[in-house]
């Protein structure tokens, strides 16, 4: 028997370390040490009810776990075989769910790049081992050329995943056919993508997976030496990559003669030191030389010159971790799972509005819908939906009409939204789309780099129009002007990240018009979530000067004697909401 | 190599594999507008960042726009350089660069030669939008000895920092924040005269924009022909003549000496004498020192510090006593010809006409920036009181004679004072790379030889444009290798392979600037245009050849300023006046 | 005229040395040394910066350059409790901002200040991977789930009495 404890970020955050400790101490109690094992395991992806525990081989899934809860755990379901009950998952219907695969989360997921992630010790070579892992590396030093491998990555259809969707067998093969005495592979983890870790839960829970992808990668294009580009802020997957990596030197996994080839390899990390334009690979090959992590025009591509000028590929997490499956079950295998123009599965961060928030991995063309509604399991709070952003910083939001799209690179981009890395956030009413837009690019403004004029001007403009708007300042014609800033900055930025980052101010301006023309010709914002656009009022029918509202406030902007009509000092207010979730008889409105 | 064939506005042209479609363009004569976008073809730089993207063109097929400066043609590409997205774009980006720009146009230093300005006129910008809530960037100014730096003005062309960088290694200047807080500056935005600034002001010379200029030092120089009490002389550097003329719409090329002559008369200056006076004075110590260096190593002294390198550009000077201190030793301890001419003009001349230092001002006319700062030198000074007052560039120059509403063109073909404008084809050509040292050469081979050179006074293996040349000079017998090097860059390549003792040079010549001084930080803007320095090069050379004397030696007042009040050369008072020393400027790291 | 002199302790000298030489000396390696050089000293004032410059044989402007460009790297020293706020999406939409705000307030200080006492310093970070908390705090190590504004009065009052 096992006992699963979820050791990703959120849970751990949740201190799922402690939850492992007692469960320890409790099996120790029961003299059942030998018996059960307990495994701190990467991210299972159900992060909204961490800190997870799962039992194996029944598969019962305890969320919202306490240390406490771990004397029940074990006296009761492993001693006595009871579930239990009170940690036991309920579905939005109030049904209890006693076994983890009956759950609407994860019932139309298909885990390919996540499939050990929660199902084993990341710190463990073994446990990877023993779930096929290095299988692949072997079968291809053994028995395969570098042309047959490309091939087979070629004919699986597997496209980038850390944003535009570059066919990676095709870039394999360029960095294969460019002839040098020394070329590189590099995997680039420096996801920066606000509100996305796929790569990190990746890593942390799965980190063989990618080294053993790189290997394979390295074998293909002709390279010895692999470097990971890390952000320096995921201390935890830092740490288990270095486990890894020594593990599997000791196993002779990485290194010299590999499987007794002719074969070297050996991988080093690269820490990035925050800078979201390094995801965009020139400026990650210059970040990793000690530079300013500014792209350059393209070509050269990396596959000519790269990293120290040598033919480097470059390729995400998540696209790497597809690999070792490609070759274990064929190609054939992979390019069924999925669409036609885009094989495979997709990891994707949904959070923000859902109630299932969490790391979670679909089929390529599985809709929006299937996505937020079955697996999300809807809108919190019995809110109602209005739109989901995918893609992040470069991406768009996307209204009702858009949620039985399948998703997969060109149809989000058809629709003016792009797969990206993969983040997903859903939104409700509440939320106000041009406050959105203008988070998305005071986010792109901050990580611009400076290099071209479009992008660091342009977008810095932009985002003082939008301020403006979400204040009521602007005029009609500034929403024409604004239109016309976006597309110059997408049609002559440097790099990506410019390029893409009117996404989100496009998108909003085409599906959610009406909510910027009332910003801006009424003074309103029909979300009720722009600031400077309204005012706290007490409706003094109503108001019978319980005083709680004034106690509440954090500015004592709210005066009134006790049992005598409040009223709020509009010139103090900093328009928290307190008042408002502290009032007991709908006195407090926002006008 | 592979010629492709590309259609630009409907025109087809046939290039090389691998041209820029900016460069096709520019062979069909279309002129596709670029910023940060600087190639200075003879000495191979290239600054590409494809920042600005003024230069966005159409390309058939392609989903966003293409950058000119940077994006190669293939075969069959259609590009469009005047749609209206493409004139929509360009204008939009414009926009947003004069939106974080001051708008100081008139009163700006560059005005009327400013690349930006010209974009804005090119394109009829009248207004930018939003500019009433539009955030600018703010940062202190700097002034340095030579140069003044106006960050607000920086449009992130990256020019400077591919100069300092790439060109001179120098590396004071650096790209530094991100975003819209980027710009380009010296390490913790300190001052540049605490940076390994050189003060070269090559940044200065490729500055599309306003953010560095020269230190100006025409309203000191109107104040100073003003006062009645004052004697003020000037000295005129031997690049200026060759430059100046372009200013007033000359050729470049144009050699202008009598001209400049006579407008600096006119301006008001009691005496116009030549800095290249001073340059045959600085061979006569530079050559003797070298010919006592050479007798010396001949004779087996292993003391003696070969090769011996020039000393008259002062970046370079800067540029060894901050990156070379423990190689100072090694450069001729003759000062350069501006401070020899300040401390001949403030003893020597000073006594002639009977006037004492105090009540003369010194004033060079140079196509430096640092010059501004070595007469600023504390070594370089009398009880406070400094050999040469100040230095103006040929810019500032050319701004007094416009200023005084004087028509170069027309004026009249004065010649130099005396004693001080006596001079020989050597002391001319020390405005040109490899100048110098033919000038010592010339000098040396017939004090060491006893044999007159005659019809091989010109030194062909010295001359050239390339960063670093070779020559073998045959002394009758005794082989003499020299080298030349121009851009501190290539200055260094040679100084390490002096330090690492694979050098078997005797002499090198140093140029900070491409071109040597001819391609000074005050000269005329050659706007990335380097054929203008090569046609400046070749009217110095013709300036040599036009002249009766050319060899440093021979000029009559330099023997009678021998004569009459030096002595001899490296003897006693020529030490005193004419030779210094030079100091350990590198950053130091000391415990605390 | 002479040298420019940047002074520094010799201890401090010493650890710079021993981290570059850890990394060969290589001008390439200066995003490494530079993390570890911070990880020492907490952050990465001038004469830092000159020393490493010095040992790596580069330009200080340059070293300047790249410290500048990455937010991880900082000039200013921060508080012994570091308090961070994710501002990635899923916090954003759930109230991130407000819970940033009510931080600034009540501890007097904009984001990447440090307050004088230098107990807090204050950042924003994109996300930390713990979305299904959010919006989420960190302080140091420690992280603080579903954090409303309300609740910043008692993350800071858990700090304020520490040493």
């Amino acid at each position: 028997m096992h006992l699963l404890v979820c050791g990703g970020t959120g849970c751990r955050a949740s201190a799922s370390d402690s939850i492992a400790e007692s469960l320890k101490e409790q099996l120790h109690h029961h003299n059942m040490d030998h018996e059960v094992q307990v495994i701190l395991t990467g991210c299972f992806g159900f992060c909204e009810k961490g800190p997870i525990v799962k039992v194996l081989p029944d598969n019962t899934f305890y969320t919202e776990v306490k240390p406490e809860d771990a004397s029940d755990i074990v006296a009761e379901h492993l001693v006595k075989g009871r579930q239990v009950e009170r940690l036991l998952y309920k579905a939005p219907s109030g049904e209890q769910v006693t076994d983890s695969r009956h759950m609407d989360f994860y019932k139309k997921q298909i885990r390919i790049a996540l499939r050990n992630c929660g199902f084993i010790d990341p710190e463990n070579i073994d446990e990877y081992i023993a779930r096929d892992g290095y299988l692949a590396l072997g079968t291809v030093l053994n028995e395969m050329t570098p042309q047959q491998v490309i091939d087979q990555v070629k004919e699986s259809g597997l496209r980038g995943r850390g944003g535009g969707g570059f066919p990676a067998g095709k870039k394999w093969e360029f960095a294969y056919k460019n002839e040098s005495d020394q070329k590189y592979v590099v995997c680039n983890a420096d996801e920066g993508d606000p509100g996305a870790f796929m790569d990190r839960s990746i890593l942390e829970g799965d980190p063989h997976a990618v080294l053993e992808a790189m290997a394979i990668c390295g074998y293909a294009t002709g390279a010895d030496q692999g470097l990971i580009y890390i952000r320096a802020e995921y201390p935890l997957a830092i740490k288990r990559l270095k486990i890894a990596i020594e593990q599997a030197r000791e196993y002779g996994l990485l290194g010299q003669q590999i499987f007794d080839s002719h074969f070297n390899f050996d991988i080093q990390l690269r820490y990035g030191a925050g800078a979201f334009v390094c995801g965009e690979e020139t400026a990650l090959i210059h970040s990793m030389e000690g530079e300013r992590g500014e792209p350059t025009f393209k070509p050269p591509y990396p596959a000519q010159s790269g990293y120290l000028e040598k033919p480097t590929n470059v390729n995400n997490v998540e696209t790497y971790a597809n690999v070792p499956v490609i070759i274990n079950k064929g190609p054939g295998w992979f390019s069924k799972i999925g669409t036609q123009k885009a094989t495979g599965t997709k990891v994707f961060a949904l959070a923000g509005k859902v109630n299932n928030v969490g790391l979670i991995e679909v089929p390529m063309g599985t809709t929006l819908r299937e996505v937020i509604f079955e697996i999300g399991g809807g809108i919190k709070g019995g809110k109602k939906f209005k739109a989901v952003q995918t893609g992040g910083p470069s991406g768009g939001c996307l209204t009702e009409e858009h949620l039985d799209t399948p998703i997969d690179f060109d149809n989000l981009l058809a629709v003016g939204s792009m797969m990206g890395s993969g983040g997903m956030i859903v939104m409700d009413e509440d939320d106000c789309m041009v406050s959105v837009a203008k988070f998305f690019l005071e986010f792109t403004v901050e990580e611009s780099c400076g290099k071209c004029a479009p992008c660091r001007v342009g977008n810095k403009r932009m985002h003082e129009l939008l301020e403006r708007i979400t204040q009521g300042k602007a005029e009609k014609k500034d929403l024409q002007r604004l239109k016309n800033m976006c597309h110059v900055i997408a049609d002559t930025s440097l790099c990506g990240l410019g390029q893409t980052a009117p996404s989100p101010v496009l998108s909003t301006m085409e599906n959610f018009w009406d909510e910027y023309v009332a910003h801006v010709e009424d003074q309103r914002c029909p979300a009720g979530s722009c600031k400077e656009l309204m005012r706290y009022e007490i409706i003094p029918e109503n108001c019978v000067g319980c005083t709680a509202c004034a106690r509440k406030c954090p500015v004592g902007a709210i005066t009134g004697e006790r049992k005598q009509v409040h009223e709020i000092d509009q010139d103090k207010c900093i328009k928290c909401g307190a008042c408002l979730d502290a009032c007991k008889f709908d006195a407090v409105t926002i006008k | 190599m592979e010629n492709v064939k590309v259609t630009i506005d409907n025109q087809t042209v046939e290039v090389p594999k691998g041209t820029t479609i900016y460069k096709a363009a520019k062979q069909i004569g279309i002129d596709i507008p670029v910023l940060c976008y600087m190639e200075l073809e003879d000495i191979g730089i290239e600054n590409k960042p494809g920042g600005c993207r003024v230069c966005s063109v159409e390309v058939e097929g392609r989903h966003n726009l293409a950058p000119a400066c940077a994006t190669e043609v293939f075969d069959g590409m259609a590009v469009k350089t005047h749609t209206m997205r493409v004139i929509n774009a360009r204008r939009t980006i414009v926009e947003f660069l004069l939106s974080d720009h001051p708008k100081d146009c008139l009163t700006c230093k560059k005005s009327g030669n400013c690349e930006l300005q010209d974009l804005a006129i090119k394109l009829g910008i009248r207004e930018i939008p939003g500019q009433e809530y539009a955030e600018m960037s703010t940062y202190k100014t700097d002034y340095s000895p030579s140069i003044v730096r106006e960050l607000d003005k920086c449009i992130m062309c990256r020019r400077c920092e591919s100069m300092c960088n790439d060109f001179q290694t120098v590396g004071a200047l650096n790209a530094i924040n991100r975003g819209f807080d980027a710009a380009v500056a010296p390490a913790f935005e300190m001052d540049l005269q605490y940076s390994p600034c050189t003060y070269c002001g090559q940044c200065v010379a490729v500055c599309p924009t306003g953010a560095l200029t020269e230190v100006d030092h025409s309203r000191d120089l109107i104040d100073a022909i003003s006062d009645p009490n004052t004697t003020v002389v000037a000295q005129t550097a031997p690049a200026v003549r060759a430059a100046l003329g372009e200013e007033f719409g000359m050729e470049p090329g144009t050699l202008v000496t009598g001209k400049m002559v006579s407008a600096l008369r006119e301006l008001g200056f009691d005496y116009v004498f030549d800095t290249d006076f001073a340059a045959d004075l600085t061979i006569m110590e530079e050559g003797h020192e070298l010919l006592d260096r050479l007798n010396r190593h001949l004779q087996g002294d292993s003391d003696v510090k070969l090769p011996m390198l020039t000393s008259c550009c002062p970046a370079w000077v800067r540029f060894i006593e901050h990156h070379f201190p423990d190689m100072k030793d090694i450069p001729s301890s003759a000062r350069s010809p501006q401070q020899m001419f300040g401390s001949i003009a403030k003893t020597y001349f000073a006594d002639q006409i009977e006037t004492p230092r105090e009540k003369m001002v010194v004033v060079s006319v140079m196509p430096c920036l640092a010059k501004k700062y070595e007469s600023q030198r504390e070594e370089f000074a009398e009880d406070g009181n400094p050999d040469v007052d100040f230095s103006v560039t040929t810019r500032e120059l050319a701004h007094l004679i416009k200023e005084a509403n004087l028509d170069l063109k027309n004026l009249s073909d004065d010649d130099f004072d005396r004693p001080m404008g006596e001079s020989t084809g050597a002391g001319v050509i020390f405005g040109t790379t490899g100048g110098v040292i033919e000038a010592a050469t010339r000098t040396a081979y017939e004090l060491q030889t006893g044999q007159q050179l005659n019809d091989q006074i010109v030194f062909e293996q010295l001359r050239g444009f390339e960063g670093i040349r070779k020559a073998n000079v045959d002394f009758n017998g005794t082989p003499i290798n020299i080298g030349i090097a121009h851009g501190l860059g290539n200055a260094r390549k040679l100084l390490e392979q002096i330090k690492r003792g694979e050098s078997d040079f005797h002499a090198i010549e140093i140029m900070a600037c491409p071109g040597g001084c001819i391609g000074g930080g005050g000269q005329p803007l050659h706007h990335n245009d380097t054929k203008i320095l090569k046609a400046r090069q070749q009217a110095i050379y013709q300036e040599d050849q036009n002249k009766p004397i050319r060899k440093s030696h021979e000029n009559p007042q330099i023997q009678k300023l021998y004569k009459d009040f030096l002595g001899e050369p490296l003897g006693q008072k020529a030490h005193e006046l004419l030779h210094t020393k030079y100091f350990d400027l590198s950053r130091k790291i000391e415990i605390s | 005229m002479s040298s420019i002199k940047v002074k520094i302790k010799q201890q401090d000298l010493n650890k710079i040395r021993e981290i570059c030489q850890a990394h060969g000396n290589e001008p390439g390696e200066l995003i490494n040394v530079l993390q570890q050089t911070q990880e020492h000293f907490g952050y990465l004032p001038a004469e830092i910066q000159e020393a490493v410059a010095n040992e790596l044989g580069l330009p200080v402007a340059k070293v300047y350059g790249v410290v500048t460009f990455y937010s991880f790297f900082t000039m200013i020293p921060q508080g012994r409790y570091p308090i961070s706020i994710c501002t990635g999406t899923a916090c954003y939409v759930r109230g991130a901002d407000n819970v940033l705000q009510e931080f600034k307030r009540q501890l007097g200080i904009a984001v990447g200040e440090t307050s004088e006492d230098g107990k807090f310093s204050l950042n924003c970070l994109r996300c930390v991977g713990a979305c299904g908390l959010a919006p989420v705090v960190l302080v140091g190590d420690k992280t603080y789930g579903r954090v409303s504004p309300d609740g910043v009065k008692d993350i800071i009052a858990e700090y304020q009495d520490k040493e």
